[in-house]
């Protein structure tokens, strides 16, 4: 009798614990987990991802270490990383248009059986742009969307009033209106400020911006034309009226900057921006946010924002010049007027890697997956200092939560529509995302500005820095597989 | 018998034996990384499905540098040279007659020491033109600006070094106090100097703004002018690198023995020949000691240019290290290492021509074995 007894509370023990431990497995399905995800300092991006993670980790059980390393490093730390088999890091969140380098030799896990399973993360809400340029490599999902990225301008409506002017249509009307701002008083401090602050310190995040400028001379015929290369034969598109043309506009807005501006970062410039120091800049979508920052911002309220401006002109692929800009030759323009939105760097996405556990793969996805998902994105968004912005349907058809950040609704309206005018745009620019574009962009291209705006070459000799530069790294990695990748990017093949 | 020839062998190499694990491992993280490195600077890094491949492509990143798309980079953009470049060439070009002279009058000419100094000079030589037909309009490489921090760098910290060693050497009040601060800054981690001065160097937020703007400079950028640029670097790593010339120096000017001086001063010797003839004879060999120290150093510097400038205006403060670091990062590791090994190569030379043409012949003179 007292061994049935025994047995029976024996059994009725187990069970209880089984269960329990059954119950808590369920709420907490990561426990035990660690994710190392690796991204840049920040704070923005990084912010959010720790503040996120802890909250993911207490309602998962998983632990979340954001480890975070300077922008210019963040590329080769993680391929190295992976690449060598050292494997020390699980995910990572960086530029999509580098995860070409991560797909190809089988470094990034394809998420797309997680996310078509993943009803939570509402895939359909994530803008088209961003779900197939962003996330997926030919045609599979391997990263996960946490910002949406486009260039735009930034100008003091407050100062475009007094002046007479309005928010720059043209790259012309940019300068003049910087012209007309530089010297004001713009903050009631006493000391003249500055009609334009562009980010352009080499090595840092600046190498955007010429192709944020060019875009408008050299793409008009539509995304799948491209604005890098020549479709047919990979000839870079850097040699040309309209490059010229760009290059001296992008040197011309020094003369209205502050006088170091070639050693100011991006962020340097919100800064001197949001203190009511700047007239324009151009950035991407952190501007919005950040301009409505009641502890920081002495530009509440103050700020508007356009679509890129464009160009009357435009580059005739086959004489390399310039001509006007109508019907045919620019079929998207705007009174007269080819704008390019460019969708510089892509926005920040999270990727797994393939060489994780697959218990740390689940973690970092649902990690992702969280982030990405509408009640947290929808609220990081609309905060300045966590550098996400808005890349979700949802996020541009409702006010509500951008009002509810601070912003004004005649703000929001604004800034909410120049990004969806450049969303929408049938002459978007998308990012170079071929095998090895950190050493097109960040090696040569960069170098190369850096030198035209230290004033060590002219323009001429910049144009040939830059195409000589980019013909040999299309000559060493091969020019048909750099073609065949470049045109399957953006649609032209 | 054969324990006994054991013992024997362990007394006479008990030294050697010692030692070897510690030599083993250096030469484990030394040579590796070298030959490894070697292989890259010869061959081409691609990614592939499987991961990478390295393929080798003979001199080809070599010829990239000196002669073809990215010479404008490691050499620097070459003009006609202006009359500072021929100053330096003249000075130069004195400098390599008078080691000649010295040789050839030292009674010792051996066919490996023509080799050396053949190659010593001719290197010297080369690097002086390549500096004097780049310095137009400060158009320099990473090899002619890692040389000018170098050459300027360590010259001022000598200077300034032993100025403040031989002053806190004498009996002055709060000496002990001057030797404490003079010494902190060597403490302190290269990175932090850099965002230190970045913060100092800034004309408009910076600390020193108000003057810089009562004397007119509140618009100028030293950041958007290479020599400016390049001269806030040289004081940066300056400011870092003076406490230790000071207290080596110190050391050395402290440990000089008090009774030649007391003699020469008792026979009516100035300040001024006393240290002439008397300290500066015997400081010698440490202060050449100390100066080839600094500059295997000063060849390797990355911390300051990387934070300061970026290797900005341009590629005007890049350091052959930032050069390599950057081209690295890109995944252009064959790149990365040609540029690192010709560091290796140009460093040893001038650093081996040093010690045999300047730190040897003063230890000579003062009777210590080179």
């Amino acid at each position: 009798m007292r061994f049935i007894a025994r047995t029976a509370l024996t059994a009725l023990a187990a069970t209880t614990l089984g269960l329990g431990s059954q119950a808590q497995a369920q709420d907490k399905p990561h426990d035990g987990v660690t994710v190392n995800l690796m991204t840049f300092t920040g704070p923005q991006i990084a912010e959010p991802l720790q503040r996120r993670g802890k909250e993911f980790g207490e309602a998962t059980g998983a632990t979340i270490n954001v480890i975070t390393v300077p922008f210019s490093d963040l590329y080769q730390k993680v391929l190295t990383d992976w690449l060598t088999g050292t494997d020390s890091l699980d995910a990572a969140v960086f530029a999509p248009q580098w995860s070409v380098d991560y797909v190809v030799p089988g470094l990034l896990e394809d998420l797309s059986d997680r996310v078509a399973a993943d009803d939570a993360l509402q895939a359909d809400d994530i803008a088209e742009f961003f779900r197939e340029f962003s996330q997926k490599v030919d045609g599979s999902t391997y990263m996960i969307t946490v910002d949406g990225d486009f260039h735009m301008v930034y100008y003091r409506t407050d100062v475009a009033e007094e002046l007479g002017l309005e928010g720059p249509t043209t790259w012309d009307d940019y300068l003049a209106f910087a012209e007309a701002a530089n010297g004001m008083d713009m903050n009631g401090d006493g000391e003249a400020d500055y009609g334009s602050c562009i980010a352009k310190k080499r090595n840092a995040q600046s190498y955007w911006m010429i192709t944020s400028i060019a875009s408008a001379w050299l793409q008009s015929q539509g995304t799948s034309q491209g604005a890098f290369f020549d479709t047919a034969d990979m000839t870079p598109l850097t040699d040309n009226a309209g490059f010229a043309a760009a290059l001296e506009v992008y040197k011309r807005t020094g003369d209205y900057a502050p006088s170091d501006e070639i050693n100011l970062d991006v962020g340097d410039t919100r800064n001197l921006f949001t203190q009511g120091r700047c007239a324009l800049t151009l950035d991407w979508g952190d501007i919005g946010t950040l301009a409505i920052d009641p502890e920081n911002s002495q530009v509440i309220d103050k700020v508007g924002a356009v679509v890129l401006p464009g160009s009357t002109e435009v580059l005739d692929r086959e004489s390399g010049e310039l001509v006007a800009c109508d019907d045919t030759t620019c079929p998207h323009h705007v009174n007269g007027v080819n704008h390019a939105p460019f969708a510089a760097f892509g926005g920040w996405s999270g990727g797994v890697s393939a060489a994780a556990d697959d218990a740390v793969k689940d973690a970092a996805y649902a990690f992702f997956s969280y982030v990405s998902q509408p009640e947290q994105s929808n609220a990081d968004v609309t905060v300045g200092a966590t550098g996400f912005n808005p890349y979700r349907t949802s996020q541009f058809d409702s006010l509500d939560s951008w009002i509810e950040g601070g912003m004004s609704e005649r703000a929001a309206e604004n800034y909410l529509g120049a990004i969806q005018d450049s969303l929408n745009s049938p002459n978007m620019v998308l990012d170079l995302r071929i095998p090895q574009n950190q050493r097109y962009q960040q090696i040569v291209l960069d170098t190369a500005i850096a030198r035209y705006l230290a004033g060590e070459l002219d323009t001429e000799q910049t144009m040939a820095a830059i195409t000589e530069g980019w013909q040999e790294i299309t000559e060493e990695l091969g020019r048909q597989e750099q073609l065949t990748a470049y045109t399957s990017t953006i649609g032209a093949d | 018998m054969a324990s006994e020839r054991l013992d024997g062998f362990f007394d006479r190499n008990a030294g050697r034996l010692f030692i070897l694990p510690a030599v083993l491992l250096i030469l484990t993280f030394s040579l590796f990384p070298l030959i490894i490195s070697a292989w890259l600077s010869v061959s081409r890094f691609k990614l592939g499905r499987d991961g990478f491949t390295l393929s080798y492509i003979g001199e080809l990143n070599f010829k990239k540098l000196f002669t073809g798309s990215q010479q404008f980079h490691f050499l620097g953009t070459f003009s006609s040279i202006p009359f500072t470049g021929w100053l330096i060439l003249i000075v130069t070009a004195l400098l390599i007659g008078l080691g000649i002279r010295q040789w050839m009058r030292s009674g010792r000419l051996t066919v490996l020491g023509g080799i050396g100094r053949l190659i010593a000079f001719g290197t010297i030589a080369a690097l002086a033109w390549v500096f004097a037909s780049t310095m137009q309009d400060g158009r320099l490489g990473s090899l002619s600006t890692t040389l000018f921090y170098v050459v300027a760098g360590v010259s001022l910290q000598f200077v300034i070094g032993t100025g403040l060693a031989f002053l806190c050497a004498q009996d002055i009040r709060g000496r002990s106090f001057f030797r404490l601060v003079f010494f902190i800054p060597l403490m302190v981690t290269p990175v932090g100097i850099a965002y230190t001065f970045r913060m100092l160097a800034d004309m408009s937020l910076g600390p020193f703004s108000p003057l810089w703007k009562a004397a007119g400079f509140g618009d100028f950028s030293w950041a958007a002018d290479p020599w400016t640029a390049r001269l806030v670097i040289v004081i940066g790593d300056s400011w870092q690198w003076i406490p230790f010339i000071f207290i080596i120096m110190l050391a050395a000017f402290e440990s000089q023995p008090r009774d030649e001086i007391e003699a020469a001063e008792l026979d009516g010797a100035g300040p001024w020949r006393v240290f002439r003839d008397i300290t500066w004879p015997s400081v010698a060999p440490v202060a050449a000691t100390v100066v080839l120290i600094r500059i295997i150093e000063a060849f390797k510097i990355v911390d300051l240019p990387n934070v300061l400038t970026n290797g900005g205006p341009g590629i005007a403060t890049e350091s052959l290290t930032l050069h390599a670091f950057i081209e690295w990062r890109a995944l252009n590791l064959g790149g990365s290492a040609a540029v690192a090994y010709t560091l290796l190569f140009v460093s040893t030379i001038v650093c081996v021509a040093f010690f045999q043409l300047v730190v040897r012949p003063m230890r000579q003179a003062r009777g210590q074995t080179g």
